[in-house]
């Protein structure tokens, strides 16, 4: 190839240019990890959560979350009788230090609903990020470059699940990562390890002897507002019909 | 607790699209409608409001040029902005503004202005001395020929960059509808129709901008008004004012009748947080009161002077009217939690960086740029060298 000095100066700032849209997707590395031997979800057992919020304060001293903000939180719903499309349902700081006492008379079924960023596979917000700093990786976790984010806001608009907030010092898009520094090094996610009743399990679909398929193939599962066909990755076991 | 009624998701608590966001679909709303009212003069032969064409053009130009400073101040890292140039992500709606904004300013506006004036310039830059005829001769941009032939192809072009730019100004603001209309997860804001409205109710804002800067800038520089213009700019202030209510109202009855999961929680958030904005403001101050101002103008023989007056006073609720549509839109989709349990509350600060005075700030600039730009280029018939544009392209 001839390339002269004058082609190179010129050529510099394109090779550049490619070289950061390359790097903006790429995620951190770990060694003897492979990718594409992963794909991360998670299951939600909504019968054996006990409301004590573990896995709220583990995921926010694990991942240093803003107050007032949660990668996770914890939600409880009290429905009564037939009334499905008004639930009473309280979070009081995302569950993170409990729930008040029920009452004892309440006419209906309490329970608690974990929550967490659904890492779908379609995603909303990865549509919409105007710079892809939001991607997902080929491991299945949907994450944000935070050296990249513009700190538009169009991903939290885009989030059906409420699932991100804009990170007050950092000024850029913040969400649950699955705790992907560690689960690419063999651990499981901060929220999981810290769950007292394993209502928490991270699962990777495609390692067939994940307990998951068994699971899958047994119990009743559903995912969050499966009318917005966002491919969500979050399992639900036994999940009520009033939880949006 | 913070605002906060019924249950929300606890991410939900900040609205993270102030009161910023509301100026930009209005600013580029202004561009449009603007833009729109110039070609009718040039592209649709309306010669009765051809002394308000060059105004059309400064004012959407000096609009434009504001357009993209409340999105720039409203980001968390406004110095990673170039990155939408550079790396943009061909799925997102966002990365296509500044390609879109780039087309519409230089290939459309500034292009058809350079055109119009460009015979003004080159004596401009021959009439005047010291600064002004160095500014005067780099805006010339070395094409000094003023020569009969060269004016009728800069006549032909501005025909075609004209023909462009209407489709450029539809896609502009329809795109800017399309930001919103295209999120799923808002009920609120996810409709097809979104980009529709937006366009229209951009030309209704525009048409009575430009109606209201050409009546009051004449008032103030002691010329009589042109009354067939103003009237003509009226006229089709009022008809197109009908099919934006039109198309508004087709997206109510909608949802109203549809009744979907999110109905509830919209129709009480409507009679509650957005009464006053929604149903006092956008709904009746302003969209009935103006329609009915210019439809009563349209089936009557009112005196000039009554006319006029009725121009000022629609012309000024169109702009409230437009302007609360867009705050309904912005805020009202962030005042309700996606759970469709419960509300939160903005609470707009005053003098930060996405604050209320800021926002005046940014309303206030455009009229800035507008006074600067009638100065270098002035819009007004008796000052111009060269003749109104004909209506029809030269063959």
């Amino acid at each position: 190839m001839n390339l002269d000095r004058r082609h190179f100066l010129v050529m510099l700032p394109a090779a550049a240019i490619a070289w950061k849209y390359v790097l903006a997707g790429t995620p951190e590395a770990s060694p003897n990890y492979t990718m594409t031997d992963h794909w991360w979800s998670m299951l939600i057992d909504i019968p054996k959560c006990i409301g004590c919020g573990n896995c709220v304060r583990a995921c926010a001293a694990e991942n240093d979350v803003p107050e007032g903000h949660f990668r996770t939180w914890v939600e409880r719903y009290l429905v009564t009788d037939w009334h499905m499309e008004s639930p009473e349902v309280i979070s009081p700081d995302g569950g993170k230090e409990g729930f008040p006492a029920a009452a004892e008379e309440a006419n209906g079924k309490y329970f608690f609903v974990p929550k967490l960023c659904n890492h779908c596979t379609n995603s909303p917000c990865t549509q919409v990020c105007p710079v892809g700093a939001t991607f997902i990786t080929p491991d299945g976790v949907v994450l944000v470059d935070q050296t990249y984010c513009l700190g538009c806001a169009y991903c939290v608009q885009a989030c059906p699940y409420g699932c991100r907030y804009i990170h007050p010092e950092k000024k850029v898009a913040d969400k649950c990562t699955l705790c992907y520094h560690r689960i690419t090094k063999g651990l499981t996610t901060a929220c999981c390890e810290n769950c007292p009743t394993g209502a928490r399990q991270l699962v990777d679909l495609k390692d067939p002897s994940d307990p998951i398929h068994a699971f899958l193939k047994t119990h009743y599962v559903q995912v969050l507002k499966p009318q917005m066909a966002t491919g969500a990755k979050v399992f639900y076991n036994e999940l009520d019909g009033s939880v949006r | 607790m913070n605002g906060v009624e019924g249950y929300i998701y606890p991410n939900e608590i900040t609205l993270y699209w102030s009161v910023l966001i509301v100026l930009y679909p209005y600013i580029t709303g202004l561009v449009a409608g603007a833009f729109i009212l110039a070609s009718l003069v040039r592209v649709f032969n309306v010669k009765a409001v051809a002394p308000a064409y060059r105004l059309a053009l400064l004012t959407a130009l000096a609009f434009l040029l504001v357009a993209p400073l409340p999105l720039q101040l409203h980001l968390g890292h406004p110095e990673r902005s170039p990155e939408m140039y550079f790396t943009p992500h061909a799925t997102s709606a966002m990365a296509m503004f500044g390609f879109v904004y780039l087309w519409y300013l230089m290939a459309v506006l500034v292009f058809e202005i350079w055109l119009d004036y460009r015979r003004d310039i080159v004596l401009l830059s021959q009439s005047t001395t010291g600064w002004k005829r160095l500014l005067y001769r780099i805006m010339t941009l070395g094409s000094d020929n003023i020569s009969p032939r060269s004016l009728v192809i800069d006549h032909k072009v501005g025909w075609i960059v004209t023909l462009v730019g209407i489709p450029s100004a539809f896609i502009l603001h329809g795109y800017v509808g399309f930001i919103f209309g295209s999120l799923k997860a808002n009920p609120w804001w996810n409709s097809p129709l979104m980009p529709v409205v937006f366009i229209f109710s951009a030309m209704v804002s525009g048409i009575a901008a430009v109606l209201l800067l050409y009546m009051g800038i004449t008032k103030w520089r002691k010329m009589p008004i042109d009354m067939p213009c103003v009237d003509t700019t009226a006229m089709y202030l009022f008809y197109i004012f009908i099919l934006d209510f039109s198309l508004e109202m087709l997206d109510l009855i909608h949802r109203v009748y549809e009744a979907d999961e999110s109905f509830r929680t919209l129709n009480f958030m409507v009679h509650t947080k957005l009464y006053f904005s929604q149903i006092v403001l956008q709904m009746c101050i302003g969209t009935l009161v103006p329609i009915l101002l210019l439809g009563i103008v349209q089936v009557t023989k009112l005196p000039a002077l009554i006319r006029k007056r009725i121009y000022v006073v629609a012309g000024c609720l169109v702009q409230v009217g437009v302007f609360a549509m867009r705050w309904n839109v912005v805020i009202g989709g962030q005042l309700f939690s996606k759970s469709f349990l419960g509300y939160t509350t903005y609470k707009m600060g005053l003098v930060s960086r996405e604050g209320l005075l800021m926002a005046i700030f940014l309303t206030i600039l455009p009229l800035g740029i507008l006074w600067v730009l009638m100065k270098l280029l002035p819009p007004w018939p008796e000052k111009q060298h060269v003749p109104l544009p004909a209506a029809t392209p030269a063959h």
